[in-house]
């Protein structure tokens, strides 16, 4: 079939970027939207033009590398299903696809399609995670967790960190990436201990990342392509109320958001941010 | 050169024990004086710097992509073993070990794999512990699985994202190790070269991907996780990124290469469906516990599966291993997959396809049940082909999936170059000629979580390290190698893509070094390859220039080392004149067509020494000795 791809293209943070329109006459139905990318890039690449840049790895849906909107829609217009995983049997003969990059503050550009979400591992490092050392663990079945539980906590646990919800969303919010963390890990009982603390620094992080407030406008589910439901969100409030109760002199600490690359990503504490 | 596998005496079941007790420790105060480089950030490399981060050193760890959590470790699915016998149904270390001796095809170190089998329960317990929702029974406890080749349920998975999760697990405690100041993560920077001097690994040299800097980063030893290398075929299952260039360049500042052509088909992946196919699909052989493989009795059978009446179905497996059925190894599922579709009875439009029908355990279990065990594979099925595999069977057939060979290490996990440690699939050492399901994530965190905090503080107690400077010459020397292969590959502005060369390399190892091989067939091979090779630089192009984001530029430094390790495993597989595991010579099969091996000439462990461009490289052969699980014909009638 016949598509027209209107790609957005950007040197570099420093460039204001365009959309540039490419004919492809020849794809096939069975191909993914990565595949066809790849195609029109090989041409590129014979033409000696600069083949756009979008990320990748896996291709399976579970590595959360690619992304990016096709007609307004994060990951395109099937549900449940990442770029890499969309084949071109879902357009029509002719349509024209407008292609381009999340657009967030806390997403700076970097070149075409792709962008920088280190903010997303910031979050994680804030306090996403349960503090246990190797080495330190009881055995398996010391603690029982019911399978509704620890269902539950899977069907969280199942983000892969694309950052479509926060393409989706009106105030560019985090609140379902951030929420799904805090779900998994507070509805385990290896999680409890450490949930009022969690809650505090994880959501102190992302709003010092920029992150937009979440009004509940439920976009990010619907755009998400692991299908994680917005009770994380409420689950995350339940969390950080709480915990603001709790933990009331508790000192919350935050780290830099950091836009540069060319050094490492040792965290700088902010000793003026605390939330 | 003499290998010194360093593998303790004594009865194999104390080995690793007194091996922990002689090793030398680090002092508490001094550890945090000790900067580690670990490349990787998967399973193996996540775990690593994690525990690493936790005993106080100060750690370093790279990955190529945006961010850690994305290593290809990511894309398990399946599950992990390990020897807890929750099942009760007559598990044990011992029975673990047992099976992964055997399975290999007895070609890997007796004691390396009892260590693992050792530590497996181990790494169960850490995970749990870390969060990782694995699947449970409604009384709470873990459940099991089993999985190709085993006959006692000793996998544990969650849902069908297992690597997801148990990364996720490691990636958590990496970043938390990050928030505690004692691991520092460099994102998109890929290790181009190591850095050696006095003969011990003393830095890595590293292009940022976004601004194109090339920097050094000096250490007291180097640890590389940087996964396997089936991409040399192209299309595999392994992510798009995944890649050799690590192990390739310490290959060739002198770490030895070990059992190269030892590489893993796995039986069901998606077909290849056309040209522009960039990957394959893996569909966990966990469907295999429940859906039946079967192709028509009658060469050309054209009619759709349900169709064809049961008395003109040939359930193959079932007919030829009557005891292990659809649950043969890979190797064995593989090989019979291109049997019965070379005598042109393959299904699907290309006749490279056998069904995978899951009508009976639908039928037996209901489709609910099917849908809770596999539902978000068949749902990927169903996304990428269209078809509805609760209605009609699913066609597989075999792929490039996993590399049992690697860096050599010894029991250490340490290469020939002291201070250069290999972890997780990116090492040669568990697994022998063949892998069995659900062992390379727990052979991973092994290595990563329980192994190298241990063996790594030996070397750093036991090793006067002198401060390097940036100036150093070896420093300056490594520097220059990469900036001069860049600047090459960007001025050679040749006619074709860095891909097309890609994807004819793979034509050529899949044909002559997939999943069977004839000495004509690789020696053919190798001269194509070094055709290639030398048009390769000539006549590649890659567009844009050094100091950006240049994916073309990853891609073709990348290709570059596949074209030279391709040679290698052709040499490697023709050198070894027998059959074993996944490296399946047609000259050496036993009358009914399974692999022979041929213990008297080749039980040893191939290791190649680099010797220059365009020379032979050097084989040193490791004797492997068997105490414990005595070689036999691998049967699984
Ligand atoms: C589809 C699929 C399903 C699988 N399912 C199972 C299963 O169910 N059970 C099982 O046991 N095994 C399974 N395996 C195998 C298993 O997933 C892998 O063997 C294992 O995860 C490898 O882990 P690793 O840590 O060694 O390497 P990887 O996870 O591959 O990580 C490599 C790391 O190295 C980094 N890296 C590589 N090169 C460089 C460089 N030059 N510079 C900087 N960084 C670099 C990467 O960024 C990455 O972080 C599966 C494999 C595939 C392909
Ligand atoms: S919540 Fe969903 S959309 Fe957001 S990062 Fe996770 S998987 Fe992607
Ligand atoms: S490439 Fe991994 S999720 Fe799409």
């Amino acid at each position: 079939m016949k598509l027209t791809l209107k790609i957005w293209r950007q040197t570099g943070r420093k460039d204001k970027g365009r959309f540039v329109s490419y004919a492809m006459d020849d794809v096939n139905a069975e191909m993914s939207m990565l595949e066809c990318l790849d195609v029109l890039n090989e041409s590129l690449i014979e033409r000696g033009e600069e083949p756009v840049a979008f990320e990748h790895d896996c291709r399976e849906g579970i590595c959360g590398s690619c992304g990016f909107m096709i007609n307004g829609i994060p990951h395109g217009p099937l549900p449940a299903t990442t770029v890499c995983q969309l084949t071109m049997r879902h357009f029509k003969d002719g349509e024209e696809l407008v292609i381009e990059p999340w657009r967030a503050a806390a997403f700076p550009a970097v070149k075409d399609l792709v962008v920088d979400r280190r903010s997303f591992d910031r979050i994680i490092a804030a306090g996403g995670y349960i503090s246990v050392s190797t080495g330190n663990a009881p055995d398996g079945n010391a603690i029982l967790v019911s399978k509704d539980t620890s269902d539950r906590a899977m069907d969280a646990a199942a983000c892969i960190g694309c950052g479509a919800c926060v393409a989706a969303c009106p105030n560019a919010s985090s609140a379902l990436f951030t929420g799904a963390k805090i779900a998994h890990l507070s509805i385990l009982p290896q999680g409890a201990p450490e949930r009022d603390g969690r809650a505090l620094n994880m959501v102190a992080q992302m709003n010092a990342e920029g992150f937009g407030g979440c009004t509940n406008i439920g976009e990010c589910t619907g755009a998400c392509p692991k299908e994680i439901q917005l009770e994380v969100i409420a689950t995350m409030n339940r969390d950080f109320i709480r915990g603001s109760w709790k933990r009331r002199d508790q000192e919350v600490r935050t780290v830099k958001p950091m836009t540069e690359w060319s050094t490492g990503s040792k965290l700088k504490i902010d000793p003026h941010a605390t939330s | 050169m003499a290998l010194d596998s360093r593998i303790p005496t004594g009865p194999i079941e104390q080995a690793w024990e007194k091996t922990k007790f002689d090793l030398k420790l680090v002092n508490p105060a001094n550890k945090r004086k000790h900067t580690i480089i670990v490349v990787g950030s998967g399973l193996a490399g996540g775990a690593a710097s994690a525990t690493l981060g936790e005993l106080g050193y100060n750690v370093k760890c790279f990955c190529f992509q945006d961010s850690p959590r994305r290593a290809h470790s990511i894309a398990a699915q399946g599950g992990i073993n390990a020897a807890k016998n929750y099942q009760n149904d007559g598990d044990s270390i011992y029975r673990l070990f047992y099976d992964t001796v055997k399975g290999g095809d007895f070609r890997s170190r007796e004691a390396n794999v009892y260590r693992l089998a050792e530590i497996s329960v181990k790494i169960i317990d850490q995970c749990v512990a870390q969060g990782v929702p694995f699947a449970r029974e409604y009384g709470g406890s873990l459940t099991n699985r089993s999985f190709g080749g085993a006959q006692v349920s000793r996998t544990f998975y969650a849902r069908g994202q297992t690597g997801q999760q148990l990364l996720l697990g490691a990636y958590q405690a990496l970043e938390r190790q990050v928030n505690a100041g004692t691991v520092e993560m460099l994102a998109r920077t890929e290790m181009l070269d190591l850095i050696v001097i006095d003969g011990k690994a003393r830095g890595i040299v590293a292009r940022n991907l976004v601004t194109g800097e090339i920097s050094t980063y000096i250490a007291d030893a180097v640890v590389l996780a940087t996964g396997g290398y089936g991409n040399v075929y192209y299309l595999s299952t392994n992510a798009k990124g995944s890649n050799v260039t690590a192990s390739w360049r310490a290959h060739k500042r002198g770490a030895l290469f070990a059992n190269p052509c030892y590489t893993q088909i796995h039986p069901t992946c998606i077909p290849v469906s056309g040209d522009y196919q960039s990957k394959l699909t893996l569909m966990s052989e966990s469907l295999r516990n429940d859906g039946r493989i079967w192709v028509p009795m009658n060469k050309g059978d054209k009619r759709k599966p349900e169709q064809i009446p049961e008395a003109e179905r040939d359930y193959y497996l079932e007919r030829r291993y009557p005891s292990f059925g659809n649950l043969v190894p890979r190797d064995v599922a593989s090989r019979n997959a291109k049997a019965v579709c070379d005598e042109g009875r393959g299904v699907g439009p290309s006749g490279l396809g056998v069904y995978l029908d899951f009508a009976d355990a639908i039928r037996r279990l209901g489709e609910q049940t099917i849908r809770e065990r596999y539902g978000n594979l068949f749902d990927m099925y169903e996304r990428i082909t269209d078809e509805n595999p609760y209605k009609v069977p699913m066609r597989i057939y075999p792929a490039i999936h996993y590399t049992m060979g690697g860096l050599w290490v010894d029991y250490h996990l340490q290469s020939t170059i002291p201070g250069l440690f290999v972890l997780g699939e990116a090492n040669f050492s568990d697994h022998g000629a063949n892998r069995l399901g659900a062992s390379a994530l727990m052979q991973g965190l092994s290595d990563g979580y329980f192994v190298i905090p241990y063996t790594i503080g030996n070397y750093l107690a036991t090793n006067k390290l002198g401060k390097v400077e940036e100036s150093n010459a070896e420093v300056r020397n490594a520097v220059a190698c990469v900036n001069e292969t860049i600047s090459k590959l960007l001025s050679i502005k040749g006619k074709r893509t860095v891909d097309s060369f890609h994807r004819e390399l793979g034509k050529i190892m899949w044909e002559y070094c997939g999943m069977s091989r004839t000495a004509e067939g690789l020696q053919k091979a190798i001269g194509q390859i070094r055709e290639l090779r030398d048009d390769y630089w000539q006549n590649v192009t890659v567009p844009g220039a050094g100091a950006d984001l240049n994916q073309s530029l990853e891609k073709a430094g990348r290709v570059a080392d596949f074209l030279e390790l391709g040679e290698l495993m052709c040499i490697d597989a023709l050198e070894r004149n027998e059959s074993c595991g996944g490296h399946f010579r047609e000259e050496h099969q036993t009358p009914d067509g399974e692999a022979k091996r041929d213990d008297e000439h080749f039980s040893y462990v191939a290791a190649w020494g680099y010797r220059g461009p365009g020379n032979r490289p050097e084989l040193t052969k490791e004797p492997l000795e068997f105490e414990y699980v005595h070689p036999s014909q691998r049967s699984y009638k």
